[in-house]
């Protein structure tokens, strides 16, 4: 008996926001088994666990589609289970890893292994992404077929984009056939080799080689060109330039599969807090500069951004306590995610929680076909219960990730997530932090 | 937290009445002509660490003869002969030194921002002296007391630089401290070496690709080196560069009549501009490098006195 009163969950009275059917109202969830069993008011079970969340938002379980999470090879950065510890106290319940690991994800051995390891030591759902060529080299095309009967959901040579515009258009025919995603990381390497910051006034000023905004648009325009000819689903990681945003809108209306993602940082903050040469302010693509960030944020509203993800990049304090030239690139994100959204995009009115929801579930649920992302009768009882008041201030040193290099420590945060549910199942809760058990 | 303690990390965040203090009290330390440098104990029992992680002659020499002038006694580290080359990292270099109780760290480095980056993790004045292509402080300060022994005040007046403008610290440097006293400042270069965004690195700047534009009717000519090593791409040639951006005796006679011009050193003969330029009665060069010891001296007395 105590099994069955385990495996059901009764949210209650919480504003159930639900983009997949265009949901938005107080009802309450009724979760058993690790599925959604019913939505609906007054809804009552004597067995259930019972969770109030009155005051809250209740909205399916947010998928982020650009997670590293290091493992395996670079454990002492991050691990399968604090990655996923460190997304579930973000309110993700699904994330999809990179391949840049050691080894490269370019095999079903490596595939397999992160699903079994997901499987053992992860609180939330990991989902692989495959490489694109072997060891990411940008030669050969990877096992691409055997990594998707192994589980990968998209493939990507994140951070090391292929250069050679014939073996993309390759790689998009084999995505075609396996029915799945190229994301791709857009940058011209030759045009932004050696650069640590964006290339604009600020770069200037600082005397920091820069990284052209045209080194990302020389290559989304390459691959909406490559999508068009092979007729592959193409999505953009982490866009962060007007132009970009225009030709993916352009693409878009011409009927291309084309899709993309934008990071909080991105939309948060630009070039201009760099001044203190703090390593946690370097990524790729860089930090843009207002106009850039505006074109991100008109994106959002307009709907020619689909997702929002994190490019979550956790790297240990030795690498990044260095001179900024020296430093990788990369920072944290899951935590910081959802707060960054609603200061940005709700509280200054930009656009609306069911369209923010939609951008953390449908988006990516649609662009990699998950079966995730609702709170459909039957779908997996993922949830992600959040709010728009509680006040709290971000503390890295407190973070469930092994890396502390986030530019937002410090940062106050009005709303945020509160409980993270995955497969029917409490994960995490800000008020009791469960998953420090 | 305690305060963080003073250092001089650049001229963009300083401001005038500093600036113009650092200047006078140079004055002071200038030797009148035939006499020997003035010799003090302002800074006895201090020790000043001079660690430079890029190689330099003049600058490092000069920092070392300011500090002794000052009483104080000086270590100089090369990163070459360094725990460095055993792969220490920067912040490790810089605590176990602090562990030796300096009073003060005066570093040169090839990262920009590598003593901005220090300066918020440990707790001693830094001074630097020359970061990447980011600035290089005292070589402004220097150049600023240069150009005020030869011209009453620095407002008003018509500076051009040419050269390297993008790689080049004392080009930032210089362009922070003459736009607080309303220099007219024309930068100019090749494209490549003067990105447009230098237009707006501070007030009264204006960029020009042509050299005898940029020479017209200037106060102060200031050639930079081309920086062949913090140059990632394919440059000019040599013989290009000198062309259309070298400084020839006859582009004097476009600027005014009692011009001066500056190089921060080293100097390229044939490179940059001629050796007759360089040894005219209108180059000021070797001033320069004199007056290098006068501003450091103020510089150490200012932030350990």
């Amino acid at each position: 008996m105590s099994a069955i009163r385990m495996s059901a969950l009764l949210i209650t009275g919480g504003r159930v926001i639900d983009p997949a059917s265009g949901g938005d109202g107080l009802a309450d969830v009724l979760i058993r088994d690790g599925r959604i069993e019913a939505i609906g008011t007054g809804l009552v079970d004597d067995e259930a666990a019972r969770l109030d969340a009155t005051g809250a938002i209740v909205a399916p379980g947010f998928i982020d589609m650009h997670v590293h999470l290091r493992e395996p090879g670079i454990e002492h950065a991050e691990t399968i289970e604090t990655g996923a510890r460190a997304a579930a106290a973000g309110g993700f319940t699904s994330i999809c890893c990179m391949p840049n690991t050691v080894p490269v994800n370019d095999s079903a051995t490596v595939t397999s292994y992160i699903v079994q390891r997901a499987r053992e030591v992860a609180c939330v759902n990991v989902f692989p992404i495959g490489a694109i060529t072997k060891g990411s080299l940008g030669d050969e095309l990877a096992a691409i077929g055997s990594m998707r009967e192994a589980g990968i959901v998209a493939i990507s040579d994140d951070g090391r984009p292929v250069m050679n515009a014939r073996v993309m258009r390759r790689a998009m025919e084999l995505a075609r056939t396996f029915d799945i995603p190229v994301i791709d990381h857009c940058e011209d390497l030759n045009l932004s080799a050696g650069g640590d910051m964006h290339e604009g006034q600020v770069s200037v000023r600082l005397g920091l080689r820069g990284i052209p905004s045209a080194s990302e648009d020389i290559m989304v325009a390459r691959d909406l060109l490559l999508a068009e000819l092979t007729g592959a689903r193409f999505h953009v990681a982490h866009l962060s330039t007007l132009r970009s945003v225009e030709m993916v809108a352009f693409a878009k209306s011409r009927g291309l599969k084309v899709s993309c993602e934008v990071t909080p940082h991105h939309f948060a903050i630009t070039d201009s807090e760099l001044a203190a040469y703090d390593s946690n302010f370097k990524m790729k693509p860089p930090l843009r500069c207002r106009h850039d960030a505006d074109a991100v944020i008109e994106g959002i509203v307009n709907g020619v951004v689909d997702a929002i993800a994190t490019d979550h990049a956790p790297h240990p304090g030795s690498e990044k306590m260095q001179e900024f030239e020296r430093c990788p690139f990369g920072i944290t994100g899951l935590e910081t995610a959802l707060g960054l959204s609603l200061s940005e995009l709700i509280h200054k009115g930009r656009i609306t929680l069911m369209r923010l929801v939609e951008l953390f579930t449908t988006g990516p649920a649609n662009i990699l076909k998950l079966d995730r992302g609702t709170l459909a009768v039957g779908a997996p009882a993922d949830v992600t219960i959040f709010d728009l008041s509680t006040e709290w201030t971000y503390d890295v040193q407190q973070s469930f990730s092994k890396s502390r290099n986030s530019p937002f420590n410090g940062r106050h945060f009005r709303g945020g997530p509160l409980a993270t549910i995955v497969g029917g199942k409490p994960v995490w809760n800000r008020f009791q932090e469960t998953n420090r058990e | 937290m305690a305060e963080k303690p003073k250092g001089l990390l650049d001229i963009e965040s300083l401001d005038r009445t500093e600036i113009e203090a650092i200047l006078e009290r140079a004055h002071f330390f200038q030797p009148a002509d035939n006499e020997p440098f003035r010799r003090l104990d302002a800074l006895r029992g201090r020790t000043i660490v001079n660690l430079f992680f890029e190689a330099s002659t003049r600058t490092r020499v000069s920092f070392e003869i300011a500090a002794k002038r000052l009483g104080a006694d000086t270590v100089s580290i090369a990163a070459q002969g360094s725990s460095v080359s055993k792969g220490e990292s920067l912040v490790d270099t810089l605590n176990t030194l602090v562990a030796m109780r300096p009073n003060a760290i005066v570093m040169r480095h090839a990262a920009s921002g590598a003593p901005h980056f220090l300066a918020r993790h440990l707790q001693i004045p830094i001074i630097n002296a020359g970061d990447g292509t980011h600035e290089h402080p005292t070589q402004a300060l220097l150049d600023a007391r240069t150009i005020l022994d030869q011209r009453p005040t620095l407002e008003g007046l018509r500076v051009a630089i040419i050269g390297d403008i993008a790689h080049s610290r004392v080009a930032r440097s210089n362009v922070h401290l003459l736009a607080k006293f309303g220099v007219d400042i024309v930068l100019c270069g090749p494209p490549s070496l003067l990105p447009r965004e230098l237009a707006q690195l501070a007030p009264g700047v204006r960029l020009s690709y042509e050299m005898t534009e940029a020479i017209r009717d200037a106060d102060v000519i200031m050639m930079l080196r081309v920086q062949l090593e913090r140059q990632h791409e394919a440059p000019m040639s040599a013989g290009e560069y000198f062309h259309f951006y070298g400084l020839r005796l006859e582009h004097l006679t476009l600027a005014k009549p009692n011009v001066i011009v500056m190089h921060p050193g080293p100097i390229n003969r044939g490179r940059e501009l001629t050796s007759e330029v360089a040894d005219s009665q209108r180059s000021v060069i070797l001033n320069q490098v004199e007056n290098g010891i006068a501003v450091r001296m103020a510089v150490l007395e200012r932030i350990l006195g």
